[in-house]
């Protein structure tokens, strides 16, 4: 048999029918689903008749909408209510299971899915949201899909597909200090550009890629959407097996040894090829900020804002002097320079336990800027439980960092946790879009670490050298 | 689904890129459990102005792009977020077509799923045509699915690449979840044929 991706191997074992030009129609093992891009789905169903075929593969939970203040009080907004409402009627009416407001197991779906076992090695795994490429980190192949497509799967565990490029993204050496995944990913935006990854699968492979936890092997493929890829993947190793055993929805026993037999197989072979290679070397990178309106508007701590004087292509001048215009920023200024008024440690790229306690043992000790208003948001209610149980809201709550529940909160806005119009923000999540965070607010994208030593100073600081 | 088959219309012109789905829909408008009535919130940060009130300027404020069906847009339009709001706000405003030079791969299968035909053109036809909108009141453009092509007023032609099932559903405004279903038993024999080589995969919930 010819030499297979890791990509290929998940892909060929989930053709159910293949027509001869290549149009594909691909088995879907899991589907995560949250209240704001279901309901039109499940109003299909009803209206055409249809039933789930599979409604035990698939876990829903509110996320987007709900409050990160007390829930005791309900919802304000009776839009979002109607709509966490909307949801819970749907999975009652067809049978699908629910993780509730209120229960301790609600959070982020992308955070949830791998804390409960539900994210496993080898699946294909869909959501009506475009960072479900998080998944990818457990060597699944993890897609964002739309409302339509999330009926499709509903109604016949299938996607109609055509089979998509792979791309290498290796990145070997050591990262520095404090340096993370989300650096390594800003990075790589950095360099492929927003739509560099359009068209294709991305597999991180490297000896840096290797030595990240799986939180980070998380962050990094949470953002390959924001490379333009759909979907990102690391092939399984023993710590992926180390994280998977044990927890609620894995296999037990037999079948989590037969399990994790398949899984071992699941790496690309020594003389696979992909349609497109991309290397970088750890060391290279440094601690990334965004600045501007675009995920790949990003560079280094140590560097300046651009000046779109200097800049030769027409189209990015304009971009950048727009996103500039946008952000408030001045060209050549040190990113160093740049105050904020806001930060948000939370969202699917980083509110994982890992992320809370590094962000917390920076912390220790210190305390936000007066200038500076500051809020942590674990992934999901287990996340803080354990976080809480570690210490570490004591240590944000004293650093003075507000403490709140789990939610997608900050990172898109749809709760009550908004920016005001020219409010600028450090932000962990994965978006700087213009108003992404709140209509004119202005959005940095950082790792835990850097929004930390930000929210203590006032002003973006490096890392590697702040004490 | 409604089919696509031809289409002549007013273009509206859309000179930006890397345009994502944050600002053809904002997030206040996705609280909503019905796909239709989302015109109100597109490009709703664009269409307004600092102080708040309406931007004469921005192509869709502007008399002479009223009752646009065709969308004419730079690269890598609809990154970001898979929410298909982005496709229904469009269509509710009557856009039918898009064109660009490159598009974001979630949002352009969203763009299927709801008999809207987005249309890939070289970078420089793109950037001819914007000049040519820009330049000509009531500038129109003729789609044609069937033979793959875009025709300019002057009868410039240009043909664009799409995937024959992808065409062949939008041209006969098929179901596309009628058209898997009845692929039911390959399914089920997939299904029983998968529960044998990773039982692990069928413990289901509930």
């Amino acid at each position: 048999m010819a030499a297979q991706t890791l990509f290929d191997k998940i892909w060929e074992t989930h053709v159910v029918r293949a027509e001869p030009d290549g149009t594909t129609l691909l088995y879907i093992d899991r589907q995560l689903v949250h209240e704001v891009t279901s309901p039109q789905a499940f109003e299909g169903l009803k209206l055409s008749g249809r039933r789930p075929r599979r409604p035990g593969a698939t876990l829903a939970v509110p996320d987007h909408n709900v409050p990160t203040t007390d829930r005791t009080l309900g919802i304000a907004d009776p839009l979002s209510a109607k709509q966490i409402q909307t949801l819970e009627e749907n999975c009652r009416d067809f049978g699908i299971t629910l993780f509730g407001m209120n229960d301790i197991r609600q959070g982020v779906v992308h955070v949830i899915g791998p804390e409960q076992g539900f994210t496993l090695p080898g699946t294909t795994i869909v959501c009506g949201d475009s960072h479900t490429s998080t998944h990818g980190a457990f060597g699944a192949l993890a897609f964002g899909i739309g409302t339509s497509e999330v009926e499709h799967v509903l109604a016949t565990q299938c996607l109609v597909q055509k089979r998509p490029k792979t791309m290498e993204i290796r990145v070997d050496g050591v990262l520095s200090s404090l340096c993370s995944a989300k650096d390594v990913i800003l990075a790589i935006i950095g360099k492929i550009g927003t739509a560099g990854g359009t068209g294709y699968v991305i597999e991180y492979t490297g000896s840096a890629i290797r030595a990240l936890s799986m939180e980070g092997r998380m962050t990094l493929c949470n953002m390959s959407i924001e490379g333009g890829a759909r979907a990102g993947m690391v092939a399984p190793d023993e710590n992926t097996i180390a994280y998977v055993k044990g927890r609620p929805l894995a296999p037990k026993g037999e079948l989590f040894e037969q399990a994790v037999q398949d899984w071992r197989q699941l790496k690309t072979d020594a003389n696979a090829t992909y349609d497109t290679t991309v290397t970088m070397r750890a060391e290279d990178i440094a601690p990334q900020v965004s600045w501007g309106t675009s995920p790949g508007m990003v560079t280094g701590i140590d560097q300046r804002v651009p000046d779109p004087r200097t800049i030769f292509d027409e189209n990015q001048r304009q971009a950048t002097a727009r996103a500039l215009e946008y952000m408030g920023l001045i060209p050549n200024m040190p990113m160093t320079d740049i105050a904020i008024d806001k930060v948000f440690i939370g969202s699917c790229t980083n509110a994982r336990i890992e992320d809370l306690r590094l962000a917390a043992s920076l912390a220790k000790g210190k305390h936000v800027a007066k200038t500076v208003h500051a809020m942590v948001v674990p992934g999901s209610g287990l996340v803080k439980q354990q976080a809480e149980q570690e210490g570490l809201d004591r240590l944000f709550k004293e650093a003075g960092f507000e403490w709140r529940e789990a939610g997608c909160s900050m990172c898109l806005a749809m709760n009550a946790d908004v920016l005001q119009p020219g409010e600028r923000c450090a932000s962990t999540s994965n978006r700087n879009f213009e108003g992404r965070q709140g209509a004119g607010g202005r959005t940095h994208l950082v790792s835990p670490a850097m929004a930390v030593a930000a929210a203590v100073e006032g002003h973006f600081v490096d890392i590697r050298t702040w004490k | 689904m409604q089919a696509f088959t031809t289409l002549t219309g007013l273009v509206a012109p859309l000179d930006r890129v890397n345009v994502d789905t944050d600002q053809i829909i904002p997030k206040q408008f996705l609280k909503t459990i019905k796909r239709t009535g989302l015109r109100e919130g597109l490009f709703y940060d664009w269409r307004k102005q600092k102080n708040g009130s309406q931007d004469p300027e921005f192509f869709l404020n502007q008399p002479r792009f009223q009752g646009a069906t065709i969308l004419l847009t730079r690269d890598n339009f609809g990154c970001g977020s898979s929410r298909e709001h982005a496709p229904w706000a469009l269509l509710d405003q009557g856009f039918r077509c898009i064109i660009a030079s490159s598009f974001a791969d979630i949002f352009y299968n969203n763009c299927f799923q709801n008999g809207m035909l987005p249309i890939v053109l070289k970078a420089d036809e793109v950037l001819a045509m914007m000049q040519d909108v820009l330049a000509t009141p009531g500038y129109q453009l003729t789609v044609d699915l069937g033979n793959q092509t875009v025709t300019a007023p002057d009868g410039a032609c240009s043909r664009f690449e799409i995937d024959p099932f992808r065409k062949d559903c939008l041209y006969r405004g098929l179901d596309a979840i009628g058209l898997t279903l009845q692929h039911e038993t390959t399914i089920a024999s997939y299904e029983a044929r998968r529960k044998t080589e990773a039982p692990w995969l069928f413990t289901d919930l509930r």
